[in-house]
């Protein structure tokens, strides 16, 4: 092992070169840019021996990565917001063929208005896809779920796109001390990528991607649903075998201080690092706060959910994406997995386009009394 | 069509073996038409089996050998690539 100075992006090129993937189709986009570039100089450099195809667009890279997935090659890609935008339609299809495709994406607002920055728009936008969506808390943590996204991906029982998630410019593109395994240990832990039906197996010829009527469709998409769900045991089944390596330990949901809390902050991401800071230093004035981090968001783990907070009086829901005219995506699934619990739920929409959300925000949502929309010019306080 | 099959049994990503156009029973779109021929009337030059495009022209080495109807669809090409007018077809 050995412990690098790295952004995100950076060590997200590390996990890719370490994996070393078949193929690699990928249209460059902000934030993920850095993603793609170390790892196209890995390549040019003979460190890693993927395919890469630079593509014309992404709705093209997703489509190729289908095609070398069911071929029978590790298939890696990364993208951002507009990009993933123009990949949706693919991604859909990509979940519903099953094909283990890892996808890094560097959270970005949606157009419009054009913008670079973070939120979590552009994971929302595809959250019903299928695609799972694992979602890191600092430059580390995307390391780690990148090493863990193939074995998660490519599971027999899963067989699903799965998506590693880092903030954009919070986490791609600032420098964290990370620890990297070794070269030797990553391939050994990822082990050879198989699938059962890979389309190069010439003496077994098959159709992918049959055309499905009423009679069939909807069992396609039922037993996509019960793959999803079946991923949550291999998530920590992988998890915990990363950790022998790594002696790190990813949770589809992370409870911080969270046992005795009464207020808990729930949230996706780099939030949930600020707001775990900000919980030490509550706790150390004697306030019973905590932090619940959803690590992974699909499948999202809604009886870890209810239990970590079984003692806790309210739920402050973070949200760093809208849904105009109802409810914000991390609060509806927090609402429905708590429905007859007793916990009391707050939902606020923070950070949208990439406005910080500083400590002093957090503090100010475990005293309460702050408005659905936090950190916006003109809102008003509740009375 | 076969057995409609429950969720728990599809492979993942509807995989199907190439091969198996032989098990779905599309005789049952046909049109209403279905092909008969006049053996007397047949020269055995199969244009027929040539022309059929559903493979529905079943063959005894190479010999005519009538139709399937589990795949015929009743589209009459057969019908109309017959030169001595063996084929009609019948309402059913």
């Amino acid at each position: 092992m050995s412990l690098e100075l790295l952004t995100g992006g950076e060590a997200v090129a590390h996990a890719m070169r370490q994996i070393d993937p078949d193929v690699v189709p990928v249209y460059p986009i902000t934030p993920q840019t850095p993603i793609i570039q170390g790892f196209a100089k890995f390549v040019a450099d003979g460190r890693a021996h993927a395919e890469l195809v630079n593509v014309e667009s992404e709705h093209s890279a997703m489509s190729a990565a289908i095609g070398a997935a069911l071929a029978g090659a590790r298939t890696i890609t990364a993208t951002s917001s507009q990009g993933l935008a123009l990949m949706a339609e693919v991604v859909y299809i990509a979940a519903s063929m099953r094909a283990p495709i890892v996808m890094a994406l560097g959270n970005r607002a949606l157009s419009g208005p054009i913008n670079i920055h973070c939120d979590h728009s552009d994971s929302m936008l595809i959250r019903d896809s299928g695609v799972l969506q694992l979602f890191a808390e600092n430059a580390q943590e995307a390391y780690d779920l990148m090493l863990m996204a193939p074995r998660i991906a490519e599971h027999p029982n899963v067989l699903l796109p799965v998506l590693v998630c880092l903030d954009g410019f919070t986490i791609t593109h600032s420098a964290e001390p990370v620890v990297l395994l070794t070269d030797a240990d990553v391939p050994r832990f990822v082990g050879e990528y198989r699938i059962p039906h890979p389309v190069l197996d010439t003496a077994h010829p098959l159709t992918q991607g049959p055309f499905a009527m009423p009679d069939y469709y909807f069992e396609f998409r039922r037993a996509q649903a019960a793959a999803a769900e079946a991923a949550l045991p291999e998530i920590d089944e992988v998890a915990a075998e990363l950790e022998r390596c790594s002696g790190r330990r990813f949770r589809a949901l992370e409870g911080y201080r969270a046992d005795d809390a009464e207020r808990v902050v729930v949230a996706l991401g780099s939030t949930a690092g600020t707001a775990k800071d900000v919980v030490d230093e509550l706790r150390g004035t004697g306030e019973r706060v905590g932090v619940v981090k959803i690590g992974s968001f699909r499948p999202f783990p809604r009886a870890a959910l209810r239990e970590t907070l079984a003692g806790a009086r309210t739920a402050i829901v973070l949200d760093r994406a809208d849904s105009p005219g109802g409810s914000p995506p991390l609060f509806a699934e927090t609402a429905a997995a708590l429905y007859g619990s007793g916990v009391a739920l707050e939902s606020h929409v923070y950070g949208l386009g990439g406005r910080d959300l500083h400590p002093a925000d957090v503090r100010a949502l475990f005293t309460g009394n702050q408005p659905l929309y936090v950190g916006v010019r003109g809102e008003p306080c509740p009375a | 069509m076969g057995k409609l099959t429950d969720w728990q049994e599809l492979s993942p990503g509807g995989v199907v073996a190439a091969g198996d156009a032989e098990q779905p029973s599309t005789g049952g779109w046909r049109t209403g038409l279905r092909p008969e021929v006049e053996l007397s009337a047949c020269v055995n030059c199969l244009l027929c089996w040539l022309y059929c495009p559903d493979s529905a022209v079943l063959l005894d080495g190479t010999a005519f050998a009538g139709f399937d109807y589990e795949h015929c669809k009743g589209c009459e090409i057969c019908a109309f690539a017959c030169p001595t007018g063996a084929i009609a077809m019948v309402a059913e």
